[in-house]
Order: C-alpha cells, then sequence, then structure tokens
C-alpha cells in the first residue's frame, strides 16, 4: 500500500482567447493508505481537474504528485478511476467490462473467470455476467464500473461523481456498498461529490474545496464512515452529530455560493 | 421503525435476479415520436406494393398517348417475360444472370477496396493531427467531385476494361466511407478512453477494443450510404464501354425500343440494391447490437 503526496499543485487552463482559468492553486496534502478522502465544493472548484491529475489524464502546470514516491505521469492501472456513466463499453457482456483489465494484461482465463465470479457477487450482481451493460438500470451499471474497477487491484480508487447521475434511493444503497468496498479491501478512495451528506457520511476525511482559485479551504477529519460498520445507516445520518457537521458544512458552501454570486453580479 | 443497514448486507433490497425466459411484452401507451416504435408493417408493405403493381397496370390500360403506348411503356406480362428469356436465352448473347453478376461483382469490388482503404485514412485521420493535415486537403477537394465527372478520365487512364469501372466505384464509394470512419473515431467518449487507460490498455489495444467498436456503427451508416451511390454510379458508367452489366443492357435495349428489357434491368437493380440493404441491416444487428444504445 502506498502514500499519495500533493505538493504544491497548481493547474492553469489557457482559454482559446488568450485570458485563463486558475483552477487548482498550491495544493498540498498527504493521503495515507487505506483512506477514503471526499472532495466536497461549488461547481467549478476544480474538483475534477484534482482528480484527473491524480489519475494521470492531466499534468499540472506546476506541483508534485507522487504515489509510493513514484511521480505520477500518466494513467496506470494502479489507479483506478470510477466515473459518473458512460463509461462502460456497450460492446461487451458485464463480464467481459469486468475482466477488460486483467484481459488487457493476459491474465489466464480461468483465473479471470472465477475472479469476476467473485466481484460480481460482492456488487450483488450475480449471475448478470452474461447481460449487455445496456440492459442494466443506471445503479446496476455502476456497480459493474465498481466491480471492473476493483477487478484491476489498484491501490487507489478515483471516483468523479459516481453516484451523481442516480436517484436517491439507489444512491443510499450504494454508498452502503461503497463503504463496504472500502472496508473489504481495504483500499485508499478518493470521492468527489455534490452532496454534503454523501461526503459526510462516506468520507473518514473530507476536503472542502473553494473557487477562483480552486483550492482545499478545510479539512474534516470525520467519524462517520467508522461508525457505519456497526450503526444504522439513516439512525447515523439523523444524529444530532452527523446534523451539527452537516449545517457547519452546509453554511461554509452557501457562504462560498453567495461570494460567487456577488463577484457574478458585479 | 425497522430499518435495515445498507452496509451489512448492500445487496440485500436490490439484489435483482436476471429474468427467467423472454421478455415481457411493450405495454406503452406513448408511441407517436418513439423512433423504436417504428419498426415498419410488413401487411401494410404488401398491400403497398400490390398498390404499385395496380397503378401500374391501370396507367397500362388507360394510356394510349404520346408517353404511354406499346412502343414505351411494357405491360406487366412484357416485363416477366422479358426477365424470363434474359434468364434463359439471354439478351443479345448475354445472360440476364451474367449481366447481373458481372455489375453485382463490380460493386462488391469496389466497396471493398474502398473499405480496407477508405477505414484506415478515416481512423489516421481521426487520430493523428499530422496525419489528418495530410489527408485533409485531398478528402476536401475529391469529396464533392461527381464521380461521373471523371468518367473521361477514368477511361483513359485505366482503360474501358474492368479496372476503369472498379477504379470509378472506389472513387465513388471511398470520400463517404473516409468521413464515416473519421466521424465514427472522433465520436468516441473521453471517458472510455480514460477508463481504458486506467485499465491498463496499451494505445493498440485501445484501438482494437474501444475505438474500433465504438466507430462500428458510423462505418456500417457510410457503408450503406456508399452502396447506394455505386449503383447509381455504375449503371451510369455501364453506358460507355461495356458490353456485359445492368447498366450495358439497358443502354442497349433503349436503342431497339425493348423497354420491356429497360424495365427489366432497373427492377433486378432496385432489388439488389434493397437486398444489399437487407443484407446490411442483418449484418448490423449481428455485429453491432449495441448501436443506438450507448
Ligand atoms: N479543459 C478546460 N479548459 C478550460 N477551462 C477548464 C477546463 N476544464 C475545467 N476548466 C475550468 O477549471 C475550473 C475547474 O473545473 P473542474 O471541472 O475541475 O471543476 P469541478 O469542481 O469538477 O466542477 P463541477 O462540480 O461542476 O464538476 C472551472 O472554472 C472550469 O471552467
Ligand atoms: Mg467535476
Amino acid at each position: 500500500m502506498k502514500d499519495l503526496h500533493v505538493d504544491g499543485l497548481g493547474m492553469i487552463y489557457e482559454l482559446p482567447d488568450g485570458g485563463s482559468v486558475e483552477a487548482l492553486k498550491d495544493v498540498s496534502f498527504d493521503l495515507e493508505p487505506g483512506r477514503l478522502l471526499t472532495l466536497l465544493g461549488p461547481s467549478g472548484c476544480g474538483k475534477t481537474t484534482l482528480l484527473n491529475i491524480l489519475a494521470g489524464f492531466l499534468s499540472p502546470t506546476s506541483g508534485t504528485v507522487t504515489l509510493g514516491h513514484q511521480p505520477i505521469t500518466g494513467p496506470a492501472p494502479e489507479r483506478g478511476m470510477v466515473f459518473q456513466q458512460g463509461a462502460l463499453f456497450e460492446w461487451m457482456s458485464v463480464a467481459k467490462n469486468v475482466s477488460f483489465g486483467p484481459r488487457m494484461k493476459g491474465v489466464d482465463k480461468a483465473h479471470t473467470a472465477a475472479q469476476v465470479d467473485s466481484l460480481l457477487g460482492t456488487v450483488g450482481l450475480q449471475g448478470f455476467g452474461d447481460k449487455a451493460v445496456y440492459e442494466l438500470s443506471g445503479g446496476m451499471q455502476q456497480r459493474v464500473a465498481l466491480a471492473r474497477c476493483l477487478a484491476n487491484e489498484p491501490d487507489i480508487i478515483l471516483m468523479d461523481e459516481p453516484l451523481g447521475a442516480l436517484d436517491a434511493l439507489t444512491r443510499e444503497k450504494m454508498q452502503g456498498l461503497v463503504l463496504k468496498l472500502w472496508k473489504e479491501t481495504g483500499k485508499t478512495v478518493i470521492l468527489v461529490t455534490h452532496s454534503v451528506e454523501e461526503a459526510l457520511y462516506l468520507g473518514d476525511k473530507l476536503f472542502v474545496m473553494a473557487p477562483r482559485p480552486g483550492r482545499i479551504e478545510q479539512v474534516f477529519e470525520l467519524p462517520f464512515a467508522a461508525q457505519a460498520l456497526t450503526s444504522d445507516a439513516r439512525k447515523l445520518k439523523a444524529s444530532a452529530q452527523f446534523i451539527q457537521k452537516r449545517e457547519e458544512v452546509l453554511s461554509m458552501i452557501w457562504e462560498m455560493e453567495e461570494q460567487i454570486m456577488g463577484h457574478g453580479g458585479e | 421503525m425497522t430499518t435495515t443497514n445498507p452496509l451489512e448486507n448492500p445487496g440485500s433490497q436490490d439484489t435483482v435476479r436476471p429474468p427467467i425466459g423472454k421478455k415481457p411484452a411493450q405495454r406503452k401507451t406513448v408511441t407517436f415520436g418513439d423512433g423504436s416504435e417504428v419498426t415498419g408493417s410488413v401487411p401494410w408493405s404488401v398491400i403497398s406494393l400490390v398498390g404499385l403493381m395496380v397503378v401500374w397496370f391501370i396507367v397500362k390500360v388507360g394510356g394510349d398517348s404520346a408517353m404511354v403506348n406499346d412502343r414505351t411503356f411494357p405491360t406487366q406480362g412484357q416485363v416477366i417475360k422479358a426477365v424470363y428469356d434474359g434468364f434463359t436465352e439471354g439478351y443479345r448473347n448475354v445472360n440476364l444472370a451474367n449481366n447481373t453478376w458481372t455489375s453485382l461483382w463490380r460493386v462488391i469490388q469496389g466497396m471493398f477496396f474502398a473499405i480496407i482503404i477508405g477505414v484506415p485514412v478515416g481512423f489516421a485521420m481521426g487520430l493523428s493531427n499530422t496525419l489528418r493535415g495530410i489527408f485533409d486537403p485531398p478528402v476536401e477537394l475529391f469529396r464533392p467531385i461527381p464521380p461521373l465527372a471523371l468518367l473521361p478520365l477514368f477511361i483513359v487512364w485505366f482503360g474501358i476494361g474492368e479496372l476503369g469501372k472498379v477504379m470509378l466505384l472506389f472513387f465513388a464509394a471511398l470520400w463517404i466511407i473516409i468521413i464515416g470512419s473519421r466521424a465514427g473515431v472522433l465520436g468516441v467518449s473521453k471517458s472510455k478512453v480514460h477508463a481504458a487507460y486506467s485499465l491498463g490498455a496499451s494505445k493498440l489495444q485501445i484501438l482494437r477494443h474501444v475505438i474500433l467498436p465504438n466507430a462500428l456503427p458510423e462505418i456500417f451508416t457510410s457503408i450503406r450510404v456508399a452502396l447506394g451511390v455505386c449503383w447509381g454510379t455504375l449503371v451510369a458508367a455501364e453506358i460507355t464501354g461495356a458490353e456485359v452489366g445492368l447498366g450495358a443492357m439497358i443502354f442497349a435495349a433503349k436503342n431497339f425500343f425493348r423497354m420491356d428489357v429497360v424495365v427489366a434491368g432497373i427492377i433486378i437493380i432496385g432489388v439488389l440494391g434493397v437486398a444489399m440493404d437487407f443484407f446490411m441491416r442483418f449484418l448490423e444487428r449481428k455485429l453491432i447490437p449495441w448501436r443506438g444504445k450507448g
């Protein structure tokens, strides 16, 4: 298991009209293995940009990122990615999607078949291997995306609003699944969300980010993900402690939004 | 109040099992404007065909004018006989099967070369700035030229034999296939490519397992369009310097006022075109069942 070090990260997008956007400014943090970090913040504060840099899809304009002391220079199977939607290969069956990573590496068929079966069981889709992905609901498709990512045995899993396109009930169930997988696999997870509740419930660490320039505004260490192991999800989310944290974070974000609106109105 | 903790058993509430047997019957109430509901109706197609025959019959029976008379307008019986004679005795020493096959074979060859050249060129143009830069001028310049305008040149260069005709069809189809393949490559979603990279796929594997399948629907569409264009071009091309072929037969027959043979040729071209399109649609269902479902 590998430590993630982010040091002085900055990202400036050059715009075609000659201007530029400072999507990230001086972002630094360390993340120990096995943490579940959630990223929350108003639209445009650089969450996707940060995740894309960690995934290796973007190279930052300044700063460094290392995973286990190795600098990140491009995408690699050690860093798995789960997208909001539409990243499954609809020309492959569910099983072929899940086994994509191992197959590309040339792992032998018998081994991948057993692994796919067990992973589909883990995400609650046993018996769905031969289905076409376009026959599944949105929630089931995200389960496939999770299984596909896990099949590759990454050190760290990056998720950009993985549950953002799901309805509220499916979303809560999927939150449970994300927590379960995190606990069972012990992997490092970084998850971007727009939902304050989700960020608090899933994260054992939370960054609230602020825009213009995109930066980490505040860091929270949270107890709820650990408590979720033993207590009921709905009760936990209704507890005084949870509500108090939720209001605290919400008002922070509202303040930011108001500032943005104020700027926009000038 | 009893609530289950999704964490303890995340699959418990919606462990959905695959449905047994067939899909349940569709019970949609809104079908107007729902494209997936408009797949045609065989009975109505039969009625439509019969209707066309009836119109033909009535026009012929009732007509005695400059346009419709015995010299210019054959009866259905005459056309059927022309087809029969064509396949048994042939017309002007060439069997109709030979004419049909010769034309079909020219189309197949032209399409074959257009596909094996056009798809890689289209892919190259969708994948590399350099190659896009190199291929853009010829593609954009040649694409709008009607193939028939080049017929004189092709005859001079490649002769009046098979090569000239196949080259002409190749030329007619090539640009359509290039553009279709390029669009297919450019249409691949970034998140799919990113996902594949994160799963450890190499560039070649991404080309083979992500970009190619993603482009197949567009390539198929372009092949179907190109086939139509090829038939149109071929028949016109066969006017000059061809002894065998449906176009050649039609134009020879015209000179002798054998309108039954002309119409027989036209109908065979139409039927072939429809048959090829059916075949392509069949292939499409087999090869790309995910079409339109991404
Ligand atoms: N490719 C790009 N070119 C130019 N500017 C960009 C590009 N991608 C993002 N930006 C800008 O960078 C800033 C951060 O974008 P980013 O997508 O990272 O935000 P986000 O926090 O993920 O937002 P959201 O919550 O809406 O997904 C925004 O102001 C955005 O307009
Ligand atoms: Mg985003």
